[in-house]
């Protein structure tokens, strides 16, 4: 079911947190809002949820003005960072939760208890409490309980934030799969350009308490439209006016009129890339990274002089600075 | 290792010379003379009904402090209240005040000449020398205790399994039921049980607003002083000991609870 | 469409709280202040400034300060016993701590009268004298320092200490020089707490002071007597001074306390 929000602007005393923020969410999709921390992103999340009222603009799900509508009734999943695990119960009870309070049948909460365990893999684990699960389990945990009230849209609060980087990287993997088999609208708040890349099919992009660009993480990557936008989904070196990514840079041995001269300050090797760092003799330093087999045929060396040029860049209207 | 020793004579003998010999003493010579004469004042008509009077005062107190300790401690950990200060402070008031100025406040406002004095007594409802003043006294002097365990359990437990329970459908009443008062429950007894042995002990505040009418307006704690002025020693001692036996199974009770805490 | 937040219920339960609050704090606390200016200013400081209500209110200060002075040093030590020594029985003593905040002051009073009363079997005598008052303050204030600083004492970083020894520094050096400082906020605080309490105590006292004026009555002692004596004014009077040095107490320990927090922060 869709997500739409129009106008949406919320401060929190002196301090505007989203300002005239409009966004639209396909139904069924998987989309990042990704950002630096203080963008305002999980403000958004938030104020889908309904967690916090925005001072002015709407939202809507899937065609329904919910703006002055309760948590309790908009039929969304939430899914905390640091997971909101109700300590007191055993992890049964936390994923059957939304269906007690709804009074629902005790042989169909139990059912669909069972069901969900199977589906976030946590077989066996049904009457520990969630102390005695680890970060991984527990957010499987709360993602279970969110899906449990089978709830219109999936909101998910930079929940891989608090693992470590090996159980983030699996967990990744699990969520894409999950939404594929359950296909339930999702949002996913993080501030890790490689998990929004990696996990959704559509990219919001916030700085400064406004959307910078929506698009798919290719469009984001190739056609970025402002320097916040290509900085953050990716490296990138500035040559005078124009943006390049390191991979986009050319290394040559001579001059060719459009070249500017550098020297190499660094090689390192890492297995089939080549990263090298460069001082312009113009000033300013550049970062290109290369395949195994160009540095080979460049023969480069610390020290050495070279004439870099750029065989892809953008130019931003305004030339703003990154 | 010297120096250790005799820090742990020092301490250890302070602590018998001030607290445990004079307790030891008290049942030492409530017992001097058997048994008997201590059953007999334990489960005399007076020492039984000033008992009942202290138990019913608890009764009514702690359950009210208790809930308005909750109210209170949720109000003063949402964010963004105003005047969440003030609040504080004007809780944590009676904890400056003597119980006697407790007492003198309430007969400022309830007696005959004070405030609603007139208005009370006029309408039926005698609140000095009688129990309600008593529950009255009782109540501000612990009201405090529950407030003040629960607000730091609180903040710990912070909003989130709160705004989780929320968006899950649990409406207010369902998430303080099922969410909140399960998760503080433990702060919530240790509070309780504090508020318990400041009501079953008081007497300052009571021994001003209650008149010490015998077997009218007389609790435990005010039965222990007036037995004591009459050189009824026995008496004063095993009311003494039935009082002392509550604040053993108190400190029992906190001790428990600690250890569940944590 | 009406905008409900999170939340809800903060109204209703504000009104039940101030209501509350209301009438069994502020409105006695405001019919006391209104009573003791009753006669104006002047009668206030007629009350106040009588020979018997200042000898009162010296005394309280006096016993109080006693009172803490000895529980700051032996509450300090008995806190350093419960934590670095190990002994049988010491579970016990920590349990005893608590007792004086769970027994009834008069209790407490009726006990060390029992003990250290003119029929004590030690052949002390401090009934009806200014010792005895002491003596109950002790008693009913013992667990504030105790309780402050062994917390602090436990988290105390035991390597800070071993360092200081193997730079030469003695035992007697290091506590003074490295352990204490770092309890000073602690027991600040549970001094101030006991304090606080000691300058309204009442129960603990009434029997053990023998309430001879100018000799042995404490500023609540003396207020019951202006109550049953239809002193109600200059009882109110000398209320309004009890509580604002309790409460500047108190006020003042909070400020301190989070003056510390942000040191240390």
């Amino acid at each position: 079911m869709s997500i739409v929000a129009t106008g949406v602007t919320k401060r929190f005393g002196e301090y505007t947190a989203l300002d005239d923020v409009n966004i639209a969410i396909p139904g069924g999709s998987l989309t990042a809002l990704l950002g630096p921390s203080g963008s305002g992103k999980s403000t958004l999340l938030r104020v889908i949820a309904g967690l916090e009222t925005p001072d002015a603009g709407d939202v809507e799900i899937d065609g329904t003005d919910v703006t002055g509508v309760r948590p309790q009734d908009r039929g969304v999943g939430f899914v905390f960072q640091h997971y909101a695990a109700f300590k007191h119960m055993t992890v049964r009870d936390n994923i059957g939760f939304g269906l007690t309070v709804r009074r629902r049948a005790k042989a169909e909460i139990r059912e669909r208890v069972a069901e969900l365990i199977c589906l976030v893999q946590l077989e066996g684990l049904g009457d520990r409490y969630p102390s005695q699960l680890s970060g991984g389990q527990r957010q499987r945990m709360a993602l279970a309980r969110a899906l449990a009230v089978e709830p219109s849209v999936l909101l998910l609060d930079e929940p891989f934030g608090a693992l470590d980087a090996r159980v983030r990287t699996e967990l990744r993997r699990w969520l894409r799969r999950l939404h594929e088999q359950v296909h339930v609208t999702t949002v996913l708040v993080t501030h890790d350009q490689e998990e929004a890349m990696e996990v959704a099919d559509r990219i919001a992009v916030m700085d400064h308490a406004r959307l910078q660009q929506v698009g798919t993480p290719r469009e984001l990557y190739e056609e970025p439209s402002n320097p916040f936008v290509m900085g953050f989904v990716g490296a990138v070196n500035r040559l005078g006016d124009s943006f390049v990514r390191p991979h986009d840079l050319e290394l040559r041995p001579s001059a060719n009129g459009v070249t500017h001269p550098a020297r190499v300050e660094r090689v390192t090797h890492l297995g089939f890339e080549v990263r090298v760092e460069l001082e312009r003799e113009a000033g300013g330093a550049l970062l290109a990274q290369l395949t195994r087999d160009e540095a080979d045929e460049l023969g480069i060396a610390e020290g050495d002089r070279v004439h870099v040029a750029p065989r892809k860049e953008r130019v931003f209207a305004g030339g703003a600075g990154i | 290792m010297r120096g250790r020793l005799a820090l742990r004579f020092a301490a250890v003998g302070f602590l018998l010379a001030v607290l445990v010999g004079p307790l030891a003493l008290v049942g030492y010579r409530a017992f001097g003379d058997g048994a008997g004469p201590v059953w007999d004042a334990a489960t005399g008509d007076a020492t039984l009904s000033a008992l009942r009077l202290t138990l019913i005062i608890t009764l009514i107190a702690v359950p009210a402090n208790a809930v308005f300790g909750v109210i209170a401690a949720l109000l003063l950990t949402r964010p963004r209240l105003p005047g969440r200060t003030l609040l504080s402070v004007i809780i944590d008031l009676p904890l400056a005040l003597s119980p006697v100025v407790v007492g003198l406040a309430l007969i400022l406002v309830w007696g005959r000449t004070g405030w609603f004095g007139e208005w009370a007594i006029d309408h039926g409802f005698q609140v000095i020398f009688a129990l309600p003043g008593m529950v009255m006294a009782t109540v501000i002097v612990s009201l405090p205790f529950v407030v003040r365990e629960l607000v730091p359990v609180l903040k710990e437990l912070g909003t989130e399994q709160q705004q989780a329970a929320a968006t899950l459908g649990a409406s207010d009443v369902q998430i303080l039921w099922r969410i909140v008062l399960p998760a503080v429950r433990h702060g919530l007894a240790y509070g309780v049980v504090l508020t318990t042995a400041r009501a079953l002990g008081e007497y300052g505040a009571v021994a001003v607003v209650s008149g010490k009418i015998a077997g009218r307006t007389e609790t435990l704690t005010l039965r222990v002083e007036e037995r004591f002025q009459a050189f009824d020693l026995v008496s004063a001692y095993t009311a003494s000991i039935m009082l002392a036996l509550l604040a053993v199974f108190t400190v029992a009770a906190m001790r428990l609870l600690n250890r569940e805490r944590h | 469409m009406s905008r409900r937040r999170f939340g809800a219920g903060t109204p209703l339960g504000l009104g039940i709280a101030v209501s509350y609050l209301s009438l069994l704090v502020l409105i006695p606390l405001a019919a006391v202040a209104w009573r003791s200016f009753d006669g104006g200013a002047g009668e206030f400081w007629e009350a106040v400034s009588s020979e018997q209500a200042v000898a009162a209110m010296r005394l309280t200060l006096l016993v109080s300060l006693a009172a803490v002075v000895v529980n700051a040093v032996m509450g300090t030590m008995i806190a350093w016993v419960l934590v670095r020594d190990d002994f049988r029985g010491k579970g016990a003593i920590d349990v005893l701590i608590d007792l004086p905040f769970a027994l009834p002051t008069i209790v407490a009073g009726l006990t060390l009268l029992a003990l250290y009363g003119p029929r004590g079997p030690v052949g002390v005598n401090v009934a009806f004298t200014r010792v005895g008052i002491t003596l109950a303050l002790i008693f009913v204030t013992l667990p504030f320092v105790v309780r402050a600083v062994q917390p602090v004492l436990m988290e105390l970083d035991r390597d800070m200490e071993e360092a200081a020894a193997s730079l030469g520094a003695g035992r007697l050096t290091t506590f003074r020089r490295i352990v204490l400082p770092n309890l000073v906020p602690a027991i600040v605080s549970g001094v101030g707490l006991a304090f606080s309490k000691a300058l309204g105590e009442f129960g603990s006292v009434v029997l053990i002071a023998g309430n001879l004026p100018f000799r042995t009555e404490v500023a609540s002692v003396f207020i019951y007597g202006q109550i049953e004596s239809d002193g109600v004014q200059t009882a109110a009077a000398v209320s309004v001074v009890l509580l604002t040095a309790s409460f500047v107490v108190l006020f003042g320990l909070s400020v301190f306390e989070r003056r510390m927090t942000r040191h240390a922060g």
